[in-house]
């Protein structure tokens, strides 16, 4: 049996669209990372990458796991005397997973998307064994040299992946890992389709647990997951309720609770967010004639999302937030950010100062991946609800 | 060069001439912004003042401004004016201090600071991404991202012949060209190629005499002190890079450092301990924190601040005048990169600075407001402490905020470490 047709998440097949819900959602609740044990045991390398965007289709070429390093909610024991204070959870729980073995892998990779994450890789690499490497993506992506300069730094990654991996990595081989991503990025934007179209058919959990198995488990796994349950949500008979239409914005990095988002869920319709925008970043099928790497170069910075950590002319966030509130129909917006998050807390002032402009409803707070209560949030927010229900 | 100064007029000098030079700085930035002229916001960690003096930009570093503020200890005006507006008190001090001087119309303790026509900034530090977007949204300033890429893994860095080195130049190399025709835009002013050389001339003065500089600090006793004195010095390096009297300034202060040197002419306390300084300083009790280490006879020899807030220039790159903007571009990746080494990889650096400076503890000293520069300070210590042996102390506080500053438990930590010091050179027989 090859690799890529091994099955590391088992569990859904052959049961009830609910059950099989369940099951992701025990599984990216779990923070256990079964899956990428699983795939280990096989002989699978894995290659993590940390939050925000990392090209996968380059490790998933080489036959290895890209794995979504996105912290957990786990008390970081080990990693914490490596780190001062004043710093938000995923950096330390991050580096829990790798030194607490909960996580293995070959390599890391990290981007400097921020002050804080851009530490990690040094950090990561005085403490693990394995090359830990910085993916030093485009932060003038209005350059003309931009594209250029981000097809070379891919393919310093392909010869990296190669050397961790010990297989050639050709052209075709990255088309067709390109094509396999091709088909998950369509059933992720039609996942999200269902969000905003008819969000009564999915809970905020559910679609949030179906996008974060796509960092935990192989994508063409991923692609048959979606492919079979989509449809199936899609037929739900669950009726139409008068809820608020809500956009989450703030967890473009470190991700809130589950349970935050399933108090949401409870209360509002989530009806697009930022969730692991990263793994949907690229917003249109890349090209797989051509140039492989430059396709991926360009899609990046010119068929893509946005988020508080690149900064685009062409992209003012602000507006950015405003057309995704448009596109979904939302009647508010959840500001976000994780504690200590700075690209999050700075982004806010510019979301309210922008969203107050326009007359747009929303809420604001700061969460916590580790958070275990929610009462007050809950009430606070239900409170906002109410007042946009009954004005 | 040389001087006539008599040598009571010659140990000082370098204090006393970029104080003067620090205040007609601000002048002319008081001026600038009373007579509407313009001007570049820029930043320390490659503030690319080659291209906008060559444009005859007058340049502005609000990272200076927000720690003037700190200084003179009216920081925390600005620091709640900012959180007012919006901004968390877990954002960076430097840039809420800065949205307070924006909010008050550039009132500013040093004098009026003018709104920018240009913000020009690296990537060495993601806040100033962020910062520059504040300017955009207050008063659509066009922001120039100058994209430098660092070092991927420790020991990795590439050098000119190698591939990965010579696409990241070339990057560079297109931004700095785009940057050019935005400053002719924003100015008006064709891009004078032979000015720019002079420019390029005065710089490669200041850079080979603050290598000098830093290198003549070996001498014992130091000759100055790397967190306060050499605070002057970085003022000038930066406010005045590539112009005539910044490049006068730094020849004449390597001239002063080298009588001293000549001399054993030592620092104005004597010397008992010698210390490397890794951070930011603590700006909000600035003389204080000094003071709380030379009275112990504890001298700061050298930093990893002098290296990134001087944006690389302990290299002491010259650039090449026969291709001058190509060499910028490449001067410019090497020394910002090597500026963001001294904060993510800082290990090597301490490791070989600890041995050329005799050194007998190390100063960490990570600040709430900057995660850049304090994030890996504490994983760092513990590999540098099993390497080196060499004592260290962690004390965290802030750069801006002194309502994270605790004098009184620092001084605690602070003496403590001392002791420690002290008992070290008793049981190894060594006379303190």
């Amino acid at each position: 049996m090859t690799l890529t047709a091994m099955k590391v998440f088992e569990e859904w097949r052959g049961k009830s669209l609910d059950d099989a819900l369940l099951e992701c959602r025990d599984q990216v609740e779990a923070a256990e990372f079964d899956t990428v044990r699983r795939w280990r045991e096989a002989g699978g390398k894995v290659v993590g990458h940390f939050q925000v965007y990392f090209p996968e289709e380059i490790v998933h070429a080489a036959g290895m796991l890209p794995f979504k390093v996105r912290g957990a909610p786990v008390e970081p024991n080990k990693a914490d005397s490596h780190f001062g204070s004043y710093l938000c959870s995923i950096l330390k729980t991050s580096l829990e997973l790798a030194l607490s073995d909960v996580v293995e892998m070959e390599m890391f990779v990290s981007h400097p998307i921020c002050d804080a994450a851009r530490n990690l890789a040094a950090i990561w690499g005085r403490n693990v064994d394995y090359p830990c490497q910085i993916l030093y993506l485009p932060q003038n992506p209005n350059s003309a040299g931009s594209i250029e300069y981000l097809r070379h730094e891919y393919d310093r990654m392909r010869r990296m992946a190669e050397e961790v991996s010990g297989r050639e990595i050709t052209d075709d081989d990255l088309r067709g890992s390109i094509e396999v991503f091709n088909v998950n990025r369509r059933l992720l934007r039609e996942l999200y389709d269902i969000k905003r179209e008819t969000p009564w058919l999915i809970a905020a959990e559910d679609a949030y647990a179906l996008v974060s198995l796509a960092g935990m488990i192989p994508r063409e796994e991923h692609n048959e997951l979606l492919a079979e349950l989509l449809p199936k949500i899609r037929q739900r008979t669950t009726k139409q309720e008068d809820r608020v239409r809500i956009v989450f914005e703030g967890a473009f990095c470190e991700q809130p609770p589950f349970d935050l988002v399933r108090m949401l869920g409870r209360t509002s319709y989530v009806v697009d967010d930022d969730f692991h925008i990263g793994m949907r970043w690229i917003t249109e099928d890349v090209p797989t004639e051509g140039d492989p790497l430059r396709n991926l170069a360009e899609a990046y910075t010119e068929h893509s999302s946005y988020s508080p950590v690149q900064h685009d002319l062409r992209k003012p966030k602000e507006e950015m937030l405003k057309a995704r509130m448009a596109r979904a129909g939302a009647d508010a917006a959840i500001l976000a950010a994780a504690k200590m998050c700075e690209p999050g807390l700075e982004e806010q002032v510019t979301y309210t100062h922008a969203l107050d402009a326009a007359g747009i409803a929303y809420f604001v707070s700061e969460f916590e991946e580790n958070m275990t209560s929610f009462e007050q949030l809950e009430m606070q927010v239900e409170t906002f609800i109410e007042n946009l229900l009954f004005a | 060069m040389t001087t006539t100064e008599a040598p009571q007029d010659l140990v000082g000098r370098g204090n006393r001439e970029g104080a003067a030079l620090f205040r007609d700085w601000f002048a002319e930035i008081d001026e600038t912004a009373r007579t509407g002229g313009q001007s570049a916001y820029v930043f320390v960690m490659g503030s690319l003042n080659e291209i906008l003096k060559t444009f005859d930009l007058p340049v502005i570093f609000p990272e200076i401004n927000s720690l003037q503020t700190a200084v003179r200890r009216v920081a925390h005006e600005y620091l709640e004016e900012a959180e007012d507006h919006g901004y968390s008190p877990d954002v960076c001090g430097y840039v809420k201090a800065d949205v307070g001087t924006q909010i008050r119309g550039g009132e500013h303790p040093m004098g009026q600071i003018p709104r920018p026509s240009l913000s020009v900034l690296t990537n060495a530090c993601n806040t100033y991404i962020k910062w520059a977007e504040i300017w955009e949204r207050m008063y659509e300033t066009p922001t120039f991202t100058i994209d430098i890429p660092g070092t991927r893994q420790a020991g990795t860095q590439t050098w000119q012949g190698n591939s990965d080195f010579e696409a990241d130049r070339k990057y560079v190399e297109t931004q700095v060209r785009e940057l050019i025709t935005l400053c002719e835009e924003i100015t008006g002013k064709k891009f004078d190629i032979d000015k720019f050389r002079q420019v390029l001339t005065y710089t490669n003065t200041m850079s080979r005499s603050w290598k000098q500089l830093l290198d003549l600090n070996k001498s014992k006793p130091s000759l100055f002190n790397a967190l306060t004195d050499a605070t002057i010095y970085l003022g000038v390096a930066n406010g005045f890079r590539g112009t005539e009297a910044g490049a006068s300034y730094f020849e004449r202060l390597v001239e002063e450092m080298e009588y001293k040197a000549a001399r054993g002419i030592g620092q104005a306390i004597e010397e008992k301990y010698r210390l490397l300084f890794v951070g930011v300083p603590c700006y909000p009790i600035f003389r204080r924190f000094n003071e709380l280490f030379t009275d112990w006879g504890g001298q700061f020899v050298n930093s990893t601040y002098l290296w990134f807030a001087s944006g690389g220039s302990n290299r002491g790159f010259e650039y090449d005048l026969a291709d001058p903007v190509a060499s910028l571009a490449e001067g410019v990746l090497i020394s910002v990169r090597d500026a963001m080494d001294a904060m993510f990889h800082q290990n090597e650096v301490l490791v070989e600075m600890a041995e050329d400076f005799d050194i007998d503890g190390v100063i960490y000293h990570p600040i709430k407001s900057c995660r850049t520069v304090s994030t890996g300070l504490a994983d760092g210590r513990r590999h540098f402490t099993e390497e080196t042996g060499i004592s260290s102390l962690f004390i965290e506080s802030d750069m801006m905020d002194r309502r994270v500053v605790s004098e009184a438990q620092m001084k605690n930590r602070i003496d403590a470490f001392f002791e420690g010091l002290a008992s070290r050179r008793l049981a190894a027989g060594v006379q303190g």
